[in-house]
């Protein structure tokens, strides 16, 4: 084994403007995806498996819910988890994605709208990977337009009765507590719904072709009953689930970079080894317009990126900021890979080499966590001030 | 080195180590040769914790974990430095004590040995623990010449380390199988590269390490004259540094149904078989 990995990706010097720890937590971030994720990453996705076995290295080091503070959370910068969340999507975009839902759409949640007693009970375990979490929002007929749910629960006595189903929910078969958001009373609620309590199963979603090293299952309640301190007092409507998505947005606008490099140097390697014709295919121009192409987005989004958590860590990003983020870095990802799958010509189709697996994962990030169209119209009702949704 | 243990308990197995940590170019660059020093070009250069380094530091980690104790970690090296020893603190050593100064440049092996004994000495030790050669220059002299002036044993090429009552006891690895070795605290130790695999450092641990004590000597500082050390002091000169011999053209064997005879030939005109 070996303690180094190669520099990041970093046209611009942006690793100038880090602090030193900022720069170590990336360092060791990027050296456990070098030695545990990227070795098998690439049969986890053809088995269709899950990489749990990464997940007591995330949490010794302190990964999830890393930018809390307190409850055994490492209190660290936004920046330090944008670059933790590229790191981790460098090696694959479900690894991420475990450390963004455990972290911003679980625990963020628990710690922003909890009781006391909650945060206590739920959070330092969940950053010791002890308690995993899986958050409900979307349902089979309610997406891009959550605020429909038909999701309900009903008080009864010292209990919430819950019914309804929630689909597309990663880590469901997995988690120990679920965050299922319902309406009580016609109002958006959140509750945290423990592993094995009544009326509550579940099931993996099976033949997905994309994000297939994370698990996502479909979640049903059905007259399940929850104790009374179940539900986070704090939140009422859908400002608790999109407050959650936000943070978890910020993560993604970092981690879609980290998954473009992955494919940008594969590529680069690639064209400048693969000789064609007369030359090595890096040697052409058609070649190097898309790896310079490549480059610039790379770069361009790392620029967004840096510029949002600047703002995140003075208390000043607005969503519609955020929506910017991941529609442009999650979109440009999905090109920069489906370019270099085209370096790579036949062999960018395989799993010896990352490329088509980004490109796989990348659809989903295209589509969950606010599909690129919702971020599109989110910006459009922010600069006209016309809603163009319904 | 004070002889801790002797004014102690011996079942009290409380373990204080100094690591002895190198930083070296980063593995992704290529090492280039200054042709006029002879010299590793390191300015301008990325460095690292050198890798063998962080299993010593590892290793020691593992023992004051098992046994009590601190870990601390010594560098010669270029300021910046500090930041490469901050990591060996993230990873949960004590304190770091980093001997720079423009006078060490050019130090050969026994100036490096000398200038790393010497702040050593102003600390208060059981074992000093060292990579058996650094990544960068390879030459593994450094340990002996490092215990030589000591004054304590070398146990080398060590594949596990325990410590027992007052004894480090290490099994050491060799061509042909391993040995068993042991002597009494304090000690010298030189770790065998894959001996363990180094943590990844917490979060929490980086935190903490902007808080911890790095000891910045020059060589002033710890009693070295600039004849005992730096390109004057150095008694070993490199006369010329070449390229390794391209290996010549291998042989391949075409198998026709007698593939493995071939080869057992082969082996057999090597003196192999
Ligand atoms: C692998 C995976 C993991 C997931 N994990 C989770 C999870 O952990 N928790 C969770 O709650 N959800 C999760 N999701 C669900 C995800 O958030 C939703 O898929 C997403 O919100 C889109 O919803 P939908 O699939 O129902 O698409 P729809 O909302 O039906 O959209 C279909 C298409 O119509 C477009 N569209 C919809 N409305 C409009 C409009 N007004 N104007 C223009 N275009 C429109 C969309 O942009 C899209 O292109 C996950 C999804 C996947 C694939």
């Amino acid at each position: 084994m070996s303690v180094s990995s190669p520099p990041p990706l970093d046209f611009l010097g942006l690793r100038d403007l880090l602090s030193p720890e900022e720069r170590m937590v990336a360092d060791a971030v990027r050296r456990l995806v070098d030695e545990r994720v990227i070795p098998v990453i690439g049969q986890h996705f053809e088995r269709g498996t899950s990489l749990l076995e990464v997940v007591p290295e995330m949490a010794g080091m302190g990964l999830f819910g890393m930018h809390l503070q307190g409850y055994g959370c490492a209190g660290m910068s936004s920046t330090a988890y944008g670059l933790v969340c590229q790191e981790l999507e460098r090696g694959d975009s479900g690894v991420r994605s475990f450390c963004s839902v455990q972290g911003s759409l679980v625990m963020f949640p628990i710690r922003a709208f909890g009781s006391e007693e909650q945060k206590l009970r739920w959070l330092p375990k969940m950053a010791a990977g002890e308690v995993i979490g899986c958050f409900g929002l979307t349902e089979p007929d309610f997406g891009s337009n959550p605020a429909g749910m038909l999701t309900t629960a009903r008080k009864d006595g010292g209990s919430y009765v819950i019914n309804g189903r929630k689909r597309w929910i990663t880590n469901g078969t997995i988690a120990d507590v679920a965050l299922v958001w319902a309406k009580l009373d016609g109002k958006i609620r959140g509750f945290l719904v423990e592993k094995g309590a009544p009326g509550f199963t579940s099931y993996e979603i099976e033949h997905k072709m994309s994000l297939r090293a994370s698990i996502t299952a479909e979640l049903i309640f059905e007259d399940c009953r929850v104790p009374e301190d179940s539900m986070l007092p704090d939140v009422e409507g859908l400002r608790g689930p999109l407050g959650s998505l936000n943070e978890a947005r910020f993560g993604i606008l970092w981690g879609a970079l980290g998954a473009a490099a992955a494919c940008y140097e594969a590529a680069l390697d690639y064209a400048t080894n693969r000789v064609q014709f007369s030359r090595p295919i890096a040697g052409y121009q058609l070649t190097q317009e898309k790896l310079v192409q490549m480059l610039t987005e790379i770069s361009k989004g790392q620029l967004l990126a840096y510029r949002l958590a600047q703002l995140k860590e003075a208390g000043r990003c607005t969503p519609a900021q955020i929506s910017m983020g991941k529609m442009n870095n999650v979109r440009q990802a999905l090109e920069v890979a489906r370019t270099a799958r085209s370096i790579l010509g036949a062999n960018g189709i395989t799993l010896d080499y990352p490329v088509i697996r980004h490109l796989l994962n990348l659809e989903t990030v295209y589509t969950y966590e606010g599909t690129n169209e919702i971020h599109l119209l989110t910006l459009g009702r922010e600069i006209t001030g016309i809603s163009a949704f319904e | 080195m004070a002889r801790h243990l002797l004014t102690r308990p011996v079942e009290w197995l409380f373990v204080n180590i100094a690591v002895c940590a190198k930083c070296v170019p980063i593995s992704a660059v290529t090492i280039e040769i200054d042709p006029t020093t002879k010299r590793v070009k390191r300015e301008g250069v990325s460095h690292e914790l050198d890798p063998a380094a962080a299993s010593a530091v590892e290793e020691a980690l593992r023992l004051v974990e098992a046994h009590g104790g601190e870990v601390t970690v010594v560098t010669m090296g270029m300021p910046n430095a500090v930041d490469e020893i901050r990591k060996a603190l993230a990873m949960g050593a004590e304190r770091g004590v980093l001997i720079s100064d423009p006078a060490l440049a050019g130090s050969d092996t026994l100036g490096t040995a000398k200038a790393l004994a010497a702040a050593i000495k102003k600390g208060q030790y059981d074992m000093v623990i060292c990579a058996t050669e650094s990544t960068d220059t390879y030459s593994g002299l450094v340990p002996g010449q490092l215990a030589e002036l000591l004054g304590v044993a070398a146990l080398t090429f060590a594949k596990k380390v325990k410590v027992e009552g007052s004894k480090a006891v290490v099994r050491r690895q060799t061509d042909f199988g391993y040995q068993v070795v042991e002597a009494e605290l304090p000690v010298l130790i030189t770790v065998s590269s894959g001996i363990n695999e180094p943590r990844y450092p917490s979060l929490k641990g980086i935190m903490g390490a902007k808080r911890k004590e790095i000891a910045t000597y020059s060589a002033a500082d710890v009693g070295l004259s600039p004849d005992q050390v730096g390109e004057s002091g150095a008694r070993e000169k490199v006369l010329t540094v070449g390229k390794p011999p391209t290996r010549a053209q291998g042989t391949v064997v075409t198998d026709e149904g007698d593939g493995g005879v071939k080869i057992a030939d082969f082996l057999a005109s090597l003196k192999v078989l």
